[in-house]
């Protein structure tokens, strides 16, 4: 278990210094002020009188840390509602983290806002002499997230899958992901193998991703989303079944190998009573 | 050095115990505190039907402290089922079912749903401090509405031994203990969360909990929980056992509870620091305590501070 800095556990109120909209739905936001969090790693984020939910944290330069967020339902609607100026709580950073080696071919495989972290992971990796395919999926054109920033990242190639085929490939993003592994395994050709593959959005996405990779032998870093209370190992709601680990200490950011263990992976997640929920 | 007890026909390997509202939602989470260690775990508190909580934030904590108000969320006596079940097939150690409910006749009716379920013991908890502004002041803050709620429980609950869970935020816990132990308690769970407390945002100038106030616990209470145990321990004369709960974060904090009256150990706030390990760690370091005093037993500690006392009026 990572050991969280008891700093961290309270949370610090932050002005909103920029907003950006990303598309109708999903804002950015960006707080003066660094969390120290690492690619992968989430925040409590509180709007003082209304609720805490967790987030990932879409950036962190040491200076700054954006979010970025779809306005659906709860306090996310609220919080879109928010002016630059706005006080914002942000409590972390919690959980794990995508870890790679110097030089590493990686895999990026986004759905939905998970195009943000993984924009996170690309702008910290190509500094460690990585290369980068990053596959960003939405239902369509204009939902489709970091297409811009990862594609002005040097060393990384943007792949574009949407549902209606309105911008790029007409499928799914982890079909771009099976093609990409598929390739890398014919020796003729010229491309370096892919040592990893990350990946961050809808479990359904995931489950699949997980899939592909293991048709490939490829290893592969997952996160996962489970309902969060206190985001450092106390109240027990992000445990799995049948490991009984905590997903808010020993997740998001969970490894393929350790994925295949949790039985509820793509199957059925716990609600703010412990009941279960089918996906 | 033995640090196993049978305490009302259950066996204990050691005296740590996973208090109540700590991780205990699912039985792969109970299974994984075993495997970290702990002689017995509670349920988190379990209601008869559905339950909801409050909204975040719900639990913080700086070095000396934790605050804390879920606000018991629970989906109510079937998915108790399911999880006790699933985990009394392998029993790895004694479960404590922990049960809640808004008035003495739903703390009977919810006792007699769960005892049909065997747990272990029943631990009553009737001093939640995080429910008042729904349910009012905590049977526990009441002498005869705390042994009401004790008598209606023992009613049903059959051969299952019956801990009343107590609050530190009354005038004299030893005239509740006492009222309760009258009433039929065979046990008592000392202590429940400390205030209620609060914590403001300088900025926001807002309350941090969502609910405003919450309940204290961490580092801080352990006086409070050894003066409360050695209260109780005191009005019961000794008879009657005792789960100490408050500030334990290491073997000599548990020792400490011990020697104030405590049998068992309950281990909350501490499993954040050093996640389900810490009930090994606490268990190492009372070994190597008692080793070093030329202790054998864990039982020779028990109350040990009264008996001390007691010894050196005589002298």
């Amino acid at each position: 278990m990572t050991q969280i800095p008891l700093e961290s556990r309270l949370p610090t109120t932050y002005r909103i210094k920029e907003i950006r909209q990303e598309t109708p739905m999903v804002k950015t936001f960006t707080f003066d002020g660094s969390l120290g969090a690492k690619p992968g790693q989430f925040v409590m984020v509180w709007l003082p009188g209304v609720d805490e939910i967790p987030m990932s944290v879409a950036f962190d330069d040491g200076a700054h840390t954006r979010i970025t967020f779809f306005a659906v339902g709860g306090m996310t609607e609220i919080l879109a509602e928010a002016k630059v100026g706005d006080l914002v709580g942000l409590r972390g950073p919690f959980g794990t983290r995508y870890t790679w080696d110097p030089g590493d071919h990686i895999v990026l495989v986004a759905g939905g806002y998970g195009a943000a972290p993984m924009y996170f992971v690309a702008s910290q990796a190509v500094t460690h002499g990585c290369t980068l395919e990053a596959i960003i999926g939405a239902r369509s054109k204009e939902h489709l997230l970091y297409v811009k920033e990862l594609e002005s990242l040097p060393h990384v190639s943007v792949h574009l899958s949407t549902d209606d085929g309105s911008m790029g490939f007409k499928g799914y993003n982890t079909n771009i992901l099976d093609k990409l592994l598929n390739v890398t395994q014919d020796a003729e050709t010229q491309d370096p193998p892919v040592d990893k593959v990350f990946s961050c959005g809808p479990e359904m996405m995931l489950k699949s991703v997980l899939t592909i990779c293991d048709k490939y032998n490829v290893p592969c870093q997952l996160s996962l989303e489970r309902y969060m209370k206190c985001g450092f190992g106390i109240c027990g709601n992000c445990t799995v079944d049948p490991l009984g680990v905590r997903l808010c200490t020993d997740g998001p950011v969970v490894k393929g190998e350790v994925c295949r263990k949790i039985a509820e992976f793509g199957v059925y997640h716990r609600d703010d009573l412990g009941k279960k929920n089918a996906f | 050095m033995n640090l196993s007890q049978t305490i009302l026909g259950i066996t204990f390997k050691n005296p740590t115990v996973l208090a109540s509202g700590i991780w205990g939602i699912t039985a792969s989470g109970w299974r994984e505190v075993a495997r970290g260690g702990a002689g017995a775990i509670t349920t988190k508190s379990l209601w008869l039907h559905e339950h909801k909580g409050h909204p975040n934030p719900t639990i913080i904590e700086t070095d000396h402290w934790m605050l804390n108000a879920v606000g018991v969320p629970d989906a109510g006596v079937e998915k108790a089922r399911e999880e006790i079940g699933d985990f009394m097939k392998d029993h790895p150690i004694p479960l404590i079912a922990n049960i809640i409910a808004e008035s003495i006749e739903n703390f009977a009716k919810t006792a007699e749903k769960i005892a049909e379920l065997k747990s272990d013991i029943l631990e009553v908890n009737i001093s939640c401090p995080n429910v008042e502004d729904e349910f009012g002041k905590p049977f526990a803050c009441s002498i005869p509405d705390a042994a009401k709620v004790t008598k209606a429980v023992k009613k049903v609950s059959g051969k299952i031994p019956v801990f009343i869970k107590l609050s530190p935020n009354v005038e004299s816990i030893a005239a509740v203990a006492a009222s309760c132990a009258d009433a039929g308690a065979d046990g008592f769970t000392v202590i429940n969360t400390v205030g209620p407390g609060m914590a403001i945002d300088l900025k926001s100038r807002m309350p941090i909990l969502a609910n405003r106030v919450g309940g204290v616990s961490g580092p801080g209470i352990k006086p409070i929980a050894v003066k409360c145990i050695a209260d109780v321990y005191a009005a019961t004369k000794g008879m009657i056992p005792i789960i100490g709960t408050g500030g334990v974060y290491s073997g000599e904090d548990a020792l400490e509870l011990i020697l104030a009256g405590a049998s068992l150990v309950g281990i909350g706030s501490a499993v954040s620091r050093f996640g389900a390990g810490v009930f090994k760690k606490v268990c190492d370091e009372m070994q190597e305590w008692c080793t070093n005093e030329g202790i054998d037993s864990i039982n020779q500690m028990i109350g040990g501070m009264h008996k001390e006392l007691a010894s050196r009026a005589q002298r």
